[in-house]
Protein backbone atom coordinates (compact mmCIF):
# COMPACT_ATOMS: atom_id res chain seq x y z
CA UNK A 1 0.00 0.00 0.00
CA UNK A 2 1.56 3.41 -0.75
CA UNK A 3 0.45 6.86 0.56
CA UNK A 4 -1.55 7.31 -2.51
CA UNK A 5 -3.41 4.68 -1.85
CA UNK A 6 -3.46 4.99 1.61
CA UNK A 7 -5.23 8.36 1.58
CA UNK A 8 -8.10 6.82 -1.34
CA UNK A 9 -9.90 4.27 0.98
CA UNK A 10 -8.53 3.78 4.53
CA UNK A 11 -10.81 1.86 6.38
CA UNK A 12 -10.33 3.45 9.74
CA UNK A 13 -7.61 5.53 12.17
CA UNK A 14 -6.51 2.10 13.64
CA UNK A 15 -3.28 3.54 15.83
CA UNK A 16 -5.46 6.44 17.44
CA UNK A 17 -7.23 4.05 19.41
CA UNK A 18 -4.47 3.62 21.51
CA UNK A 19 -4.67 7.12 22.92
CA UNK A 20 -8.95 6.87 23.14
CA UNK A 21 -9.87 9.13 20.05
CA UNK A 22 -13.51 10.18 19.18
CA UNK A 23 -16.03 7.20 18.81
CA UNK A 24 -16.77 6.58 15.67
CA UNK A 25 -14.20 8.82 13.71
CA UNK A 26 -13.59 6.06 11.19
CA UNK A 27 -13.03 7.80 7.86
CA UNK A 28 -14.98 5.58 6.19
CA UNK A 29 -18.10 7.36 7.38
CA UNK A 30 -18.96 10.78 5.94
CA UNK A 31 -17.54 13.52 7.54
CA UNK A 32 -20.32 15.56 9.40
CA UNK A 33 -19.11 18.64 10.51
CA UNK A 34 -18.74 18.89 14.59
CA UNK A 35 -21.13 21.21 16.59
CA UNK A 36 -17.62 23.29 17.58
CA UNK A 37 -17.02 23.96 13.65
CA UNK A 38 -21.20 24.55 13.30
CA UNK A 39 -20.97 27.49 16.46
CA UNK A 40 -17.69 28.74 14.64
CA UNK A 41 -19.10 29.41 11.79
CA UNK A 42 -22.32 30.93 12.92
CA UNK A 43 -20.04 33.01 15.28
CA UNK A 44 -18.06 33.87 12.01
CA UNK A 45 -21.36 34.76 9.84
CA UNK A 46 -22.62 37.29 12.40
CA UNK A 47 -19.10 38.97 12.94
CA UNK A 48 -19.43 39.14 9.04
CA UNK A 49 -22.66 40.64 9.41
CA UNK A 50 -21.95 43.01 11.82
CA UNK A 51 -18.43 44.04 10.10
CA UNK A 52 -21.09 44.62 7.00
CA UNK A 53 -23.97 46.41 9.30
CA UNK A 54 -20.45 48.79 9.95
CA UNK A 55 -19.42 49.38 6.91
CA UNK A 56 -22.48 50.63 5.46
CA UNK A 57 -23.39 52.92 8.45
CA UNK A 58 -20.10 54.33 8.59
CA UNK A 59 -19.82 54.94 4.57
CA UNK A 60 -23.71 56.36 4.54
CA UNK A 61 -22.87 58.61 7.76
CA UNK A 62 -19.52 60.08 5.67
CA UNK A 63 -21.33 60.59 2.91
CA UNK A 64 -24.25 62.36 4.30
CA UNK A 65 -21.64 64.51 6.22
CA UNK A 66 -19.85 65.49 3.19
CA UNK A 67 -23.25 66.44 1.33
CA UNK A 68 -24.36 68.33 3.93
CA UNK A 69 -21.36 70.38 3.74
CA UNK A 70 -21.27 70.65 0.38
CA UNK A 71 -24.97 71.63 -0.50
CA UNK A 72 -24.87 73.91 2.80
CA UNK A 73 -22.16 75.98 1.68
CA UNK A 74 -22.83 79.79 0.69
CA UNK A 75 -21.51 79.56 -3.11
CA UNK A 76 -23.73 76.07 -3.37
CA UNK A 77 -26.54 77.44 -5.80
CA UNK A 78 -23.81 79.03 -7.90
CA UNK A 79 -21.45 76.58 -8.09
CA UNK A 80 -23.91 73.66 -9.01
CA UNK A 81 -24.91 76.05 -11.93
CA UNK A 82 -21.59 76.24 -13.23
CA UNK A 83 -19.92 73.14 -13.08
CA UNK A 84 -23.18 70.21 -12.65
CA UNK A 85 -25.58 71.83 -15.37
CA UNK A 86 -26.88 68.46 -17.26
CA UNK A 87 -27.58 71.13 -20.06
CA UNK A 88 -24.47 71.63 -20.50
CA UNK A 89 -23.09 68.08 -19.32
CA UNK A 90 -25.51 66.32 -22.82
CA UNK A 91 -24.20 69.18 -24.77
CA UNK A 92 -20.23 68.45 -24.03
CA UNK A 93 -20.85 64.75 -23.87
CA UNK A 94 -20.48 63.59 -27.63
CA UNK A 95 -17.44 66.33 -28.35
CA UNK A 96 -15.99 65.11 -24.93
CA UNK A 97 -16.19 61.72 -26.37
CA UNK A 98 -15.36 62.26 -30.02
CA UNK A 99 -12.25 64.10 -28.44
CA UNK A 100 -11.44 60.81 -26.44
CA UNK A 101 -10.68 58.90 -29.27
CA UNK A 102 -7.59 60.67 -29.63
CA UNK A 103 -6.62 60.28 -26.12
CA UNK A 104 -7.76 56.39 -26.31
CA UNK A 105 -5.64 55.61 -29.71
CA UNK A 106 -2.68 57.82 -28.33
CA UNK A 107 -2.62 55.81 -25.22
CA UNK A 108 -2.69 52.25 -26.82
CA UNK A 109 0.02 53.27 -29.63
CA UNK A 110 2.28 54.86 -27.47
CA UNK A 111 1.45 52.63 -24.07
CA UNK A 112 2.75 49.17 -26.06
CA UNK A 113 5.73 51.59 -27.62
CA UNK A 114 6.86 53.09 -24.31
CA UNK A 115 7.18 49.54 -22.75
CA UNK A 116 8.67 47.93 -25.71
CA UNK A 117 11.59 50.74 -25.15
CA UNK A 118 11.14 50.43 -21.70
CA UNK A 119 11.94 47.15 -21.72
CA UNK A 120 14.81 47.39 -23.94
CA UNK A 121 16.36 50.43 -22.09
CA UNK A 122 16.00 48.34 -18.82
CA UNK A 123 17.68 45.21 -20.37
CA UNK A 124 20.56 47.72 -22.06
CA UNK A 125 21.89 48.81 -18.78
CA UNK A 126 21.67 44.95 -17.33
CA UNK A 127 24.36 43.52 -20.33
CA UNK A 128 27.25 42.73 -18.66
CA UNK A 129 30.93 42.58 -20.11
CA UNK A 130 33.16 45.49 -21.04
CA UNK A 131 32.22 45.53 -24.97
CA UNK A 132 28.99 46.84 -23.89
CA UNK A 133 30.12 49.66 -21.71
CA UNK A 134 29.42 52.45 -24.43
CA UNK A 135 25.86 51.01 -24.56
CA UNK A 136 24.85 51.00 -20.80
CA UNK A 137 26.32 54.84 -20.51
CA UNK A 138 24.07 55.64 -23.70
CA UNK A 139 21.35 54.01 -22.23
CA UNK A 140 21.81 55.37 -18.54
CA UNK A 141 22.25 59.01 -19.57
CA UNK A 142 19.12 58.57 -21.78
CA UNK A 143 17.41 57.67 -18.77
CA UNK A 144 18.77 60.33 -16.84
CA UNK A 145 18.22 63.29 -19.42
CA UNK A 146 14.29 62.07 -20.22
CA UNK A 147 13.60 61.63 -16.37
CA UNK A 148 14.79 64.96 -15.99
CA UNK A 149 13.22 67.03 -18.82
CA UNK A 150 10.05 68.21 -17.86
CA UNK A 151 6.82 66.10 -19.99
CA UNK A 152 5.80 69.73 -21.18
CA UNK A 153 8.98 70.92 -22.75
CA UNK A 154 9.57 67.85 -24.72
CA UNK A 155 6.22 68.38 -25.48
CA UNK A 156 7.17 71.82 -27.16
CA UNK A 157 9.84 70.66 -28.57
CA UNK A 158 8.91 68.05 -30.23
CA UNK A 159 5.67 69.80 -31.30
CA UNK A 160 7.32 73.10 -32.63
CA UNK A 161 11.04 72.47 -32.48
CA UNK A 162 10.84 69.01 -35.60
CA UNK A 163 8.55 71.08 -37.78
CA UNK A 164 10.79 74.31 -37.65
CA UNK A 165 13.75 72.30 -38.81
CA UNK A 166 12.01 71.93 -42.25
CA UNK A 167 13.01 68.40 -42.74
CA UNK A 168 11.90 66.80 -45.64
CA UNK A 169 10.08 63.42 -45.46
CA UNK A 170 9.64 64.22 -41.10
CA UNK A 171 6.13 64.65 -40.20
CA UNK A 172 4.59 67.76 -39.00
CA UNK A 173 1.34 66.25 -37.76
CA UNK A 174 1.39 67.15 -33.81
CA UNK A 175 -0.49 64.30 -33.07
CA UNK A 176 2.16 62.25 -34.17
CA UNK A 177 5.18 64.40 -32.74
CA UNK A 178 3.43 64.64 -29.57
CA UNK A 179 3.00 60.63 -29.43
CA UNK A 180 6.72 60.39 -29.76
CA UNK A 181 7.16 62.84 -27.10
CA UNK A 182 4.93 60.77 -24.82
CA UNK A 183 7.25 57.64 -25.80
CA UNK A 184 10.07 59.39 -25.19
CA UNK A 185 9.52 60.84 -21.79
CA UNK A 186 7.58 57.81 -20.72
CA UNK A 187 10.19 54.97 -21.81
CA UNK A 188 12.47 56.62 -19.40
CA UNK A 189 10.24 56.04 -16.47
CA UNK A 190 9.00 52.72 -17.57
CA UNK A 191 12.72 51.56 -18.28
CA UNK A 192 13.51 52.22 -14.04
CA UNK A 193 10.28 50.42 -13.07
CA UNK A 194 11.56 47.49 -14.79
CA UNK A 195 15.50 47.75 -13.33
CA UNK A 196 13.74 47.72 -10.27
CA UNK A 197 12.18 44.53 -11.02
CA UNK A 198 14.86 42.57 -12.87
CA UNK A 199 16.85 43.73 -9.26
CA UNK A 200 14.27 42.42 -6.60
CA UNK A 201 14.79 39.17 -8.46
CA UNK A 202 16.59 37.06 -5.60
CA UNK A 203 20.55 36.55 -6.91
CA UNK A 204 20.10 32.55 -6.36
CA UNK A 205 17.45 32.81 -8.98
CA UNK A 206 20.60 33.51 -11.40
CA UNK A 207 22.48 31.37 -9.80
CA UNK A 208 19.77 28.84 -10.53
CA UNK A 209 19.31 29.30 -13.99
CA UNK A 210 23.16 29.36 -14.91
CA UNK A 211 23.76 26.51 -13.11
CA UNK A 212 21.68 24.76 -15.15
CA UNK A 213 23.72 25.90 -18.06
CA UNK A 214 21.70 28.74 -18.96
CA UNK A 215 23.39 31.58 -20.51
CA UNK A 216 23.11 35.10 -18.79
CA UNK A 217 20.79 36.14 -21.35
CA UNK A 218 18.69 33.04 -21.27
CA UNK A 219 18.69 33.11 -17.45
CA UNK A 220 17.34 36.99 -18.06
CA UNK A 221 14.37 35.92 -20.71
CA UNK A 222 13.19 32.61 -18.64
CA UNK A 223 14.11 33.27 -14.96
CA UNK A 224 14.25 36.95 -14.93
CA UNK A 225 12.04 39.05 -16.54
CA UNK A 226 8.92 36.69 -15.65
CA UNK A 227 9.41 37.09 -12.46
CA UNK A 228 10.17 40.81 -12.46
CA UNK A 229 7.33 41.98 -14.71
CA UNK A 230 5.12 40.27 -12.65
CA UNK A 231 5.97 42.04 -9.83
CA UNK A 232 6.03 45.56 -11.58
CA UNK A 233 2.39 45.06 -12.82
CA UNK A 234 1.01 47.52 -10.23
CA UNK A 235 3.74 49.94 -10.49
CA UNK A 236 3.52 49.62 -14.36
CA UNK A 237 -0.44 50.18 -14.56
CA UNK A 238 0.26 53.27 -12.50
CA UNK A 239 1.97 54.25 -15.31
CA UNK A 240 -0.24 53.60 -17.76
CA UNK A 241 -2.76 55.70 -15.68
CA UNK A 242 -0.85 58.64 -15.79
CA UNK A 243 -0.14 58.03 -19.38
CA UNK A 244 -3.99 58.42 -20.14
CA UNK A 245 -4.46 61.62 -18.73
CA UNK A 246 -0.94 62.97 -19.91
CA UNK A 247 -2.42 61.92 -23.33
CA UNK A 248 -4.14 65.29 -23.50
CA UNK A 249 -1.25 67.41 -23.24
CA UNK A 250 -0.43 66.86 -26.98
CA UNK A 251 -2.95 69.58 -27.05
CA UNK A 252 -0.97 71.99 -26.74
CA UNK A 253 -0.27 71.31 -30.54
CA UNK A 254 -3.85 71.99 -31.69
CA UNK A 255 -5.14 68.57 -31.26
CA UNK A 256 -8.36 68.10 -30.11
CA UNK A 257 -8.82 65.25 -27.26
CA UNK A 258 -11.56 65.36 -24.50
CA UNK A 259 -10.26 67.95 -21.93
CA UNK A 260 -9.13 70.33 -25.37
CA UNK A 261 -12.85 69.84 -26.30
CA UNK A 262 -14.35 70.54 -22.62
CA UNK A 263 -11.83 73.75 -22.79
CA UNK A 264 -13.75 75.00 -26.42
CA UNK A 265 -17.09 74.54 -24.90
CA UNK A 266 -16.66 76.09 -22.41
CA UNK A 267 -14.53 79.49 -23.67
CA UNK A 268 -17.99 79.88 -25.94
CA UNK A 269 -20.42 78.98 -22.60
CA UNK A 270 -18.83 80.24 -19.32
CA UNK A 271 -19.78 77.05 -17.76
CA UNK A 272 -17.22 74.93 -16.82
CA UNK A 273 -19.75 71.52 -16.65
CA UNK A 274 -17.53 70.38 -19.83
CA UNK A 275 -14.25 69.53 -17.40
CA UNK A 276 -16.26 67.50 -15.33
CA UNK A 277 -17.64 65.70 -17.87
CA UNK A 278 -14.67 65.14 -19.20
CA UNK A 279 -13.16 64.60 -15.67
CA UNK A 280 -15.84 61.59 -15.29
CA UNK A 281 -14.91 60.15 -18.28
CA UNK A 282 -11.34 59.86 -17.10
CA UNK A 283 -11.94 58.36 -14.03
CA UNK A 284 -14.56 55.76 -15.73
CA UNK A 285 -11.63 54.25 -18.01
CA UNK A 286 -9.22 53.97 -14.76
CA UNK A 287 -11.65 52.02 -12.58
CA UNK A 288 -11.62 48.95 -14.83
CA UNK A 289 -8.18 49.08 -15.68
CA UNK A 290 -7.07 48.81 -11.55
CA UNK A 291 -9.28 46.21 -10.75
CA UNK A 292 -7.84 44.32 -13.77
CA UNK A 293 -4.52 44.12 -12.64
CA UNK A 294 -5.98 44.11 -9.20
CA UNK A 295 -7.27 40.75 -10.32
CA UNK A 296 -4.48 39.43 -12.15
CA UNK A 297 -1.88 39.48 -9.12
CA UNK A 298 -4.33 38.56 -6.58
CA UNK A 299 -4.99 35.46 -9.62
CA UNK A 300 -1.07 34.94 -9.79
CA UNK A 301 -0.72 35.24 -5.95
CA UNK A 302 -3.31 32.43 -5.14
CA UNK A 303 -1.75 29.89 -8.31
CA UNK A 304 1.96 30.93 -6.68
CA UNK A 305 1.42 31.09 -3.06
CA UNK A 306 1.03 28.51 -0.14
CA UNK A 307 -2.50 29.34 1.23
CA UNK A 308 -2.58 30.50 4.82
CA UNK A 309 -4.45 33.46 6.74
CA UNK A 310 -1.61 35.69 7.28
CA UNK B 1 2.29 8.26 27.10
CA UNK B 2 3.69 11.01 29.09
CA UNK B 3 1.49 12.99 31.32
CA UNK B 4 -2.06 13.95 31.77
CA UNK B 5 -3.83 16.44 29.13
CA UNK B 6 -4.31 18.88 31.70
CA UNK B 7 -0.84 20.09 31.78
CA UNK B 8 -0.05 19.71 28.51
CA UNK B 9 0.71 22.72 26.58
CA UNK B 10 -0.14 22.34 23.20
CA UNK B 11 -3.54 19.98 22.41
CA UNK B 12 -4.86 19.20 19.29
CA UNK B 13 -8.68 17.61 19.36
CA UNK B 14 -10.35 15.96 16.57
CA UNK B 15 -8.59 18.18 14.04
CA UNK B 16 -9.92 18.41 10.42
CA UNK B 17 -8.15 20.52 7.87
CA UNK B 18 -8.51 19.97 3.87
CA UNK B 19 -7.87 22.07 1.25
CA UNK B 20 -10.25 22.22 -1.46
CA UNK B 21 -11.46 18.26 -1.46
CA UNK B 22 -8.06 16.84 -0.63
CA UNK B 23 -8.71 16.42 2.87
CA UNK B 24 -4.54 17.05 4.38
CA UNK B 25 -5.61 16.36 8.42
CA UNK B 26 -8.22 13.73 9.93
CA UNK B 27 -9.29 13.80 13.43
CA UNK B 28 -5.68 14.46 14.89
CA UNK B 29 -5.69 13.52 18.18
CA UNK B 30 -2.57 14.63 20.32
CA UNK B 31 -1.33 16.43 23.42
CA UNK B 32 1.81 17.81 24.15
CA UNK B 33 3.11 17.46 27.81
CA UNK B 34 4.80 20.69 29.28
CA UNK B 35 9.55 19.78 28.59
CA UNK B 36 8.25 17.23 26.37
CA UNK B 37 9.59 16.39 23.05
CA UNK B 38 7.29 15.42 20.15
CA UNK B 39 8.27 13.85 17.06
CA UNK B 40 6.26 13.79 13.91
CA UNK B 41 7.21 11.29 11.52
CA UNK B 42 5.78 9.92 8.64
CA UNK B 43 6.02 10.65 4.42
CA UNK B 44 6.23 13.89 2.59
CA UNK B 45 2.63 14.98 2.26
CA UNK B 46 1.43 13.22 5.08
CA UNK B 47 0.21 16.11 7.18
CA UNK B 48 3.50 17.28 9.39
CA UNK B 49 4.06 20.51 8.03
CA UNK B 50 0.24 21.24 7.77
CA UNK B 51 -0.23 20.48 11.31
CA UNK B 52 2.20 22.50 12.15
CA UNK B 53 1.21 25.23 10.37
CA UNK B 54 -2.48 25.09 11.92
CA UNK B 55 -0.95 24.87 15.93
CA UNK B 56 0.64 28.11 14.59
CA UNK B 57 -2.46 29.35 13.26
CA UNK B 58 -0.97 30.24 9.59
CA UNK B 59 -3.46 27.69 8.84
CA UNK B 60 -6.95 27.83 10.10
CA UNK B 61 -8.47 24.43 10.42
CA UNK B 62 -11.59 22.97 9.73
CA UNK B 63 -12.80 21.25 12.29
CA UNK B 64 -11.88 20.23 15.85
CA UNK B 65 -9.71 22.79 17.82
CA UNK B 66 -6.38 23.07 18.78
CA UNK B 67 -5.25 24.43 22.95
CA UNK B 68 -2.66 25.91 24.00
CA UNK B 69 -2.25 25.69 27.83
CA UNK B 70 -5.62 24.36 27.82
CA UNK B 71 -6.70 27.95 25.73
CA UNK B 72 -8.63 27.04 22.86
CA UNK B 73 -6.65 29.12 20.53
CA UNK B 74 -8.86 27.96 17.64
CA UNK B 75 -11.82 30.11 18.70
CA UNK B 76 -12.52 33.27 15.97
CA UNK B 77 -12.77 34.95 19.41
CA UNK B 78 -8.91 34.42 20.35
CA UNK B 79 -6.02 37.05 19.79
CA UNK B 80 -4.11 35.37 17.08
CA UNK B 81 -1.12 37.94 17.53
CA UNK B 82 -1.29 36.76 21.48
CA UNK B 83 -1.10 33.55 20.10
CA UNK B 84 1.65 33.48 17.98
CA UNK B 85 3.65 35.24 20.91
CA UNK B 86 3.91 31.95 22.83
CA UNK B 87 5.02 30.00 20.01
CA UNK B 88 8.43 29.77 18.53
CA UNK B 89 8.47 28.31 15.03
CA UNK B 90 10.94 27.51 12.77
CA UNK B 91 10.94 26.56 9.41
CA UNK B 92 12.60 24.08 7.17
CA UNK B 93 13.46 26.93 4.59
CA UNK B 94 15.47 29.28 7.28
CA UNK B 95 12.75 32.00 6.35
CA UNK B 96 15.55 34.76 8.06
CA UNK B 97 15.13 38.12 6.37
CA UNK B 98 17.70 39.09 4.24
CA UNK B 99 17.81 42.23 4.37
CA UNK B 100 18.45 42.19 7.84
CA UNK B 101 22.03 41.75 10.08
CA UNK B 102 21.75 38.64 11.88
CA UNK B 103 21.23 40.45 14.93
CA UNK B 104 18.57 42.66 13.56
CA UNK B 105 17.00 39.30 12.90
CA UNK B 106 16.89 38.09 16.17
CA UNK B 107 15.89 41.17 18.04
CA UNK B 108 12.88 42.52 15.92
CA UNK B 109 10.79 40.88 17.79
CA UNK B 110 11.58 41.00 21.33
CA UNK B 111 11.86 44.85 20.58
CA UNK B 112 8.92 45.67 18.04
CA UNK B 113 6.60 42.82 19.41
CA UNK B 114 7.65 42.48 23.15
CA UNK B 115 8.97 46.08 23.84
CA UNK B 116 12.58 44.75 25.05
CA UNK B 117 14.82 47.88 25.22
CA UNK B 118 17.35 47.53 21.96
CA UNK B 119 20.64 47.49 24.54
CA UNK B 120 19.00 44.57 26.24
CA UNK B 121 17.37 42.50 23.49
CA UNK B 122 21.51 42.44 21.67
CA UNK B 123 22.95 41.56 24.50
CA UNK B 124 20.29 38.48 25.28
CA UNK B 125 20.50 37.85 21.20
CA UNK B 126 24.48 37.81 21.81
CA UNK B 127 24.08 35.34 24.43
CA UNK B 128 22.01 33.02 22.40
CA UNK B 129 24.29 33.16 19.62
CA UNK B 130 27.20 32.70 21.87
CA UNK B 131 25.72 29.40 23.17
CA UNK B 132 25.20 28.06 19.73
CA UNK B 133 28.59 29.18 18.67
CA UNK B 134 27.66 32.24 16.30
CA UNK B 135 28.97 34.71 18.06
CA UNK B 136 30.80 35.93 15.28
CA UNK B 137 28.76 35.51 13.14
CA UNK B 138 25.67 38.96 14.51
CA UNK B 139 26.40 41.56 11.74
CA UNK B 140 26.62 39.38 8.70
CA UNK B 141 24.03 39.48 6.70
CA UNK B 142 21.97 35.96 6.36
CA UNK B 143 22.56 35.12 2.70
CA UNK B 144 26.32 35.36 3.62
CA UNK B 145 26.03 32.38 6.11
CA UNK B 146 26.27 28.74 5.54
CA UNK B 147 22.92 26.81 5.71
CA UNK B 148 23.64 24.98 9.29
CA UNK B 149 24.33 28.37 10.54
CA UNK B 150 21.54 30.27 8.71
CA UNK B 151 19.07 27.73 10.32
CA UNK B 152 20.99 27.90 14.10
CA UNK B 153 20.03 31.70 13.98
CA UNK B 154 16.61 30.94 12.58
CA UNK B 155 16.75 29.34 15.90
CA UNK B 156 17.62 32.14 18.02
CA UNK B 157 15.16 33.89 16.53
CA UNK B 158 12.20 31.91 17.41
CA UNK B 159 14.31 31.43 20.97
CA UNK B 160 14.89 34.87 21.60
CA UNK B 161 11.38 35.70 22.50
CA UNK B 162 11.14 33.18 25.53
CA UNK B 163 8.15 31.05 23.69
CA UNK B 164 6.26 28.76 26.06
CA UNK B 165 6.35 26.06 22.80
CA UNK B 166 9.06 26.07 19.96
CA UNK B 167 7.69 24.08 16.65
CA UNK B 168 10.29 22.99 14.07
CA UNK B 169 9.35 22.20 10.76
CA UNK B 170 11.91 19.74 8.92
CA UNK B 171 14.63 21.77 10.61
CA UNK B 172 17.38 19.49 9.12
CA UNK B 173 16.17 18.97 5.49
CA UNK B 174 17.85 21.25 3.35
CA UNK B 175 21.18 20.61 5.19
CA UNK B 176 23.81 17.80 4.31
CA UNK B 177 25.45 15.56 7.60
CA UNK B 178 27.38 17.15 9.22
CA UNK B 179 25.45 20.79 9.43
CA UNK B 180 22.81 18.27 10.15
CA UNK B 181 24.41 17.17 13.52
CA UNK B 182 24.89 21.00 14.69
CA UNK B 183 21.44 21.89 14.37
CA UNK B 184 20.18 18.88 16.19
CA UNK B 185 22.87 19.25 19.10
CA UNK B 186 21.14 22.86 19.49
CA UNK B 187 17.81 20.87 19.82
CA UNK B 188 19.66 18.36 22.30
CA UNK B 189 20.49 21.29 24.53
CA UNK B 190 16.50 23.02 24.30
CA UNK B 191 15.19 19.43 25.42
CA UNK B 192 18.15 19.13 28.88
CA UNK B 193 16.58 23.32 29.53
CA UNK B 194 13.41 21.43 29.26
CA UNK B 195 12.23 23.53 26.09
CA UNK B 196 8.65 22.39 25.37
CA UNK B 197 8.80 21.06 21.23
CA UNK B 198 7.32 19.91 18.52
CA UNK B 199 9.24 18.53 15.45
CA UNK B 200 8.65 17.31 12.65
CA UNK B 201 11.52 15.10 11.20
CA UNK B 202 13.11 12.50 9.17
CA UNK B 203 15.96 12.31 11.24
CA UNK B 204 14.81 8.91 12.88
CA UNK B 205 18.21 8.13 14.70
CA UNK B 206 17.51 11.63 16.35
CA UNK B 207 13.80 11.41 16.57
CA UNK B 208 14.35 8.11 18.36
CA UNK B 209 16.77 9.50 20.64
CA UNK B 210 15.41 12.73 21.49
CA UNK B 211 11.81 12.34 21.22
CA UNK B 212 9.22 11.60 24.43
CA UNK B 213 6.70 10.68 22.12
CA UNK B 214 6.50 9.88 18.63
CA UNK B 215 3.58 10.55 16.42
CA UNK B 216 3.43 8.59 12.91
CA UNK B 217 1.44 10.18 10.39
CA UNK B 218 -0.13 8.72 7.33
CA UNK B 219 -2.62 9.90 4.84
CA UNK B 220 -4.18 12.84 7.53
CA UNK B 221 -4.22 10.39 10.52
CA UNK B 222 -1.75 9.60 13.19
CA UNK B 223 -1.87 6.03 12.68
CA UNK B 224 0.66 5.15 15.46
CA UNK B 225 1.64 6.99 18.62
CA UNK B 226 3.86 6.06 21.71
CA UNK B 227 7.40 6.02 23.03
CA UNK B 228 10.27 5.83 20.87
CA UNK B 229 10.45 2.45 21.99
CA UNK B 230 7.18 1.12 21.24
CA UNK B 231 6.82 3.05 17.64
CA UNK B 232 10.32 2.00 16.55
CA UNK B 233 10.92 -0.87 18.34
CA UNK B 234 7.30 -3.06 18.39
CA UNK B 235 5.29 -0.79 15.74
CA UNK B 236 1.63 -2.03 15.95
CA UNK B 237 0.60 -0.93 12.34
CA UNK B 238 1.63 -3.11 9.20
CA UNK B 239 1.75 0.95 7.26
CA UNK B 240 4.24 1.91 10.58
CA UNK B 241 6.93 -1.01 9.81
CA UNK B 242 6.84 -0.71 6.05
CA UNK B 243 7.75 2.95 6.54
CA UNK B 244 10.28 2.18 9.08
CA UNK B 245 11.91 -0.84 7.21
CA UNK B 246 12.17 1.42 4.04
CA UNK B 247 13.67 4.06 6.16
CA UNK B 248 16.29 1.50 7.16
CA UNK B 249 17.00 0.83 4.25
CA UNK B 250 17.62 3.90 3.22
CA UNK B 251 19.82 4.02 6.18
CA UNK B 252 18.62 6.70 7.72
CA UNK B 253 18.32 4.83 11.24
CA UNK B 254 21.13 4.85 12.11
CA UNK B 255 21.68 5.30 16.13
Amino acid sequence: MTAGTAQGGRPSGGGRSADGGVPGAGAAEPYRPSARRLARETYRRQRARRSALIAALSTGGTALVLYLVVVNSPGWERTRDTFFNAHYAWQALPEVLRGLRVNLELMAVCGVLILLFGLLLALLRTLQGPVFLPVRLLATAYVDFFLGLPMIICLLIMITGVPALRLTGVTTDPLLLGGAALVLTYSAYVSEVFRAGIQSVHPSQRAAARSLGLSNAQAMRYVVLPQAVRRVVPPLLNNLVSLQKDTGLVSIGGVIDAVYAAKIITSQTFNYTPYLVSALVFIMLTIPMTRFTDWTTARMNRRQHQGGTV
Amino acid sequence: MTGTTDDAVLRLEAVRKSFGEHVVLRDIELAVPAHSVTALIGASGSGKSTLMRCANLLEEIDDGAILLDGEEITDPRADQDAVRRRIGVVFQAYNLFPHMTVLDNITLAPRRVHGVAKAEAEARARELLDRLGLAAKAKEYPDRLSGGQQQRVAIVRALATGPRLLLLDEITAALDPELVGEVLAVVRDLKEQGMTMVLSTHEMGFAREVADQVCFLDGGVVLEQGPPEQVFGDPQQERTRQFLSRIVAAGRLAG
